[in-house]
């Protein structure tokens, strides 16, 4: 038998709910998430992905559901919960003049597991800073000091809300880089975005989350397969009119800018549309193709697009 | 126990980072002491003062006056602020007691009692030749209970205040009516029945009793032990049902 099937999963959650007073943060939400992934809860602000994970790091009383994280239910057993697993919050601070190097120190202290707090000093570009106080410090230091600190009781769970907010390009590839070193030793990572690239690059699974639902989850590139699976061949060509383009099998559509053209369409659109065009005489150097991203799957699911 | 112990050095760092909370803490009760001192100086007159002289009568009520400045100024404000910026939501989030964090704030009042009440007599030792505490035995249980009781005060200011500005302004309001109607300011001797009657209604009034008594010789202060011991409860009690972490 395959162990991994029998593997129970790390966080089971079946038909979550939660509202305040009138508004329906969550609605009906159930995913699993398998011990050793990303798992990426991706939507606009304000869909309810927050308010989920604080459901499950048993900051907050859902209405309804169940939850269990490492088999723990976060309602009854939230403090043994939270030895566990590790938090990345939005909204949370430290105090203005405590140094990075005694929050670190702190937080390490509760749980005799705790990684060396110097190493994710290193890790997180934050050596220099170990002696300043928090209030002194960039956005971007402070959310790295957050991850670190979400680190650093070495969870087998760990909860990043927008881990990414606030860093400059730079840092982000850096944290998704150290994210997956994370998820590669053994930590299950749940990871709350509203960025599109920062999902399909990271995440092993993603669950599209939209007005307090789960409008689909798969992987990234299943959800992509699945809800838009039509790529874009794009080359520029000086005729005028291509007539014959619309006729190749598997085209959807055609539209074009100037010189510029976009064959829209699924399968082997790509292999046909060149081979027309060179029966046709036409060589363009710059022909390419460009693939659907989880920004069109999510325009495709939800109607609207994750800045709305 | 080793997140209370980081957490409770830390704390102490914080207290002595912060410029205001240690103007409320040491530097006020040190001007008092030298500005009623220069005033009454310390010769025992029978119509007041309790009938020793004024500086033996302050140094023990300026030591209640600094666990009045933890427990009505220095942790409410801290408390509200950690709530208001969400440190203790980070806290929580990180499994950080309620007990830890209860426990750090009553080992940083004890600390900062003691490093309050050992400058103010060394002070008043070298200026105002004072005279030392009859049974020190008796003034170390006081020493303790009154430390706990503005500890536990400073909780309970810290769960009902619904923001930092209003600890602030709320605390100062506490801490000058405290003083000065409550036995750091003017001897009771010469005040108005009304002003006595408030003063009896506040807890620096018997803590500084309990303090004092012992100091002076007049042994163990029942009646103000039972009532410190009291609001110590009832404070307690109080905070844990209006505790919230966001």
């Amino acid at each position: 038998m395959d162990i991994i099937a029998v593997m129970s999963p790390i966080i089971e959650v079946q038909n979550l709910r939660k509202t305040y007073g009138q508004t329906i943060a969550v609605s009906d939400i159930s995913f699993d998430v398998a011990e050793g992934e990303i798992f990426g809860l991706l939507g606009p602000n304000g869909a309810g992905k927050t308010t989920t994970v604080e459901c499950l790091q048993g900051l907050r009383q859902p209405d309804s559901g169940r939850i269990r994280v490492l088999g723990l239910d976060p309602r009854l057993e939230a403090t043994a919960l939270r030895r566990c697993i590790g938090s990345q919050l939005q909204e949370s601070a430290l105090p203005d003049r405590i140094k990075v190097w005694e929050a670190l120190d702190l937080f390490a202290s509760v749980t005799p597991n705790a990684l060396d707090w110097h190493v994710l000093l290193e890790q997180w570009g934050l050596a220099e800073k170990s002696r300043s106080s928090f209030s002194s410090l960039s956005g971007g230091q402070r959310q790295r000091l957050f991850i670190a600190l979400a680190l650093v009781n070495n969870p087998r769970v760990v909860f990043l809300d927008e881990m990414t907010t606030g860093l400059d390009p730079a840092a982000r590839r850096v944290a998704w880089d150290l994210i997956k070193a994370v998820r590669d030793s053994g930590t299950t990572v749940v990871l709350v975005t509203h960025f599109m690239d920062e999902a399909e690059k990271i995440c092993d699974r993603v669950a599209v989350v939209d007005r307090g639902n789960i409008a689909a989850a798969d992987t990234p590139q299943g959800l992509i397969t699945q809800h838009a699976s039509e790529v874009r061949v794009i080359f520029t060509a000086e005729q005028s009119d291509l007539p014959w383009l619309a006729e190749i099998p598997h085209v959807q559509r055609v539209t074009r800018k100037g010189p510029r053209v976009e064959v829209e369409g699924g399968g082997p659109v790509l292999a046909l549309v060149a081979a027309a065009l060179v029966e046709h005489g036409i060589t363009p150097s710059d022909l390419h193709v460009e693939q659907p991203t989880l920004e069109d799957v999510f325009l495709k699911l939800t109607g609207h697009s994750a800045g709305e | 126990m080793r997140t209370l112990t980081k957490l409770s050095w830390i704390e102490v760092k914080l207290f002595i980072r912060e410029p205001i909370t240690m103007v409320f803490t040491f530097a006020l009760p040190v001007i008092f002491l030298f500005v009623m001192g220069g005033v009454f100086r310390n010769v025992p007159d029978p119509d007041v003062y309790r009938g020793v002289g004024a500086v033996d009568f302050y140094v023990t009520a300026y030591m209640g006056l600094v666990m009045l400045a933890i427990g009505v100024v220095g942790i409410p404000v801290h408390l509200t602020a950690y709530r208001e910026k969400g440190v203790l939501r980070r806290l929580r989030a990180s499994s950080i007691s309620v007990w830890s964090l209860l426990g750090s704030q009553i080992i940083v009042s004890f600390i900062i009692a003691i490093l309050g009440a050992i400058l103010i007599v060394i002070l008043a030792m070298l200026v105002y030749d004072i005279n030392l505490p009859k049974s020190s035995g008796l003034l170390i249980p006081a020493f303790i209970l009154g430390t706990l009781c503005f500890a536990v005060i400073g909780f309970l200011l810290g769960a009902l205040f619904p923001t930092t500005r209003a600890a602030q302004g709320v605390g100062l309001l506490l801490f000058f009516v405290m003083l000065i109607l409550g036995g750091a300011g003017p001897p009771r001797e010469v005040m108005t029945g009304a002003m006595r009657a408030i003063g009896d209604f506040t807890p620096l009034r018997y803590v500084i009793l309990i303090l004092q008594d012992p100091w002076l010789g007049f042994g163990w202060h029942e009646q103000a032990s039972l009532i410190t011991a009291g609001v110590l409860v009832v404070a307690g009690a109080l905070s844990a049902r209006f505790f919230r972490w966001e």
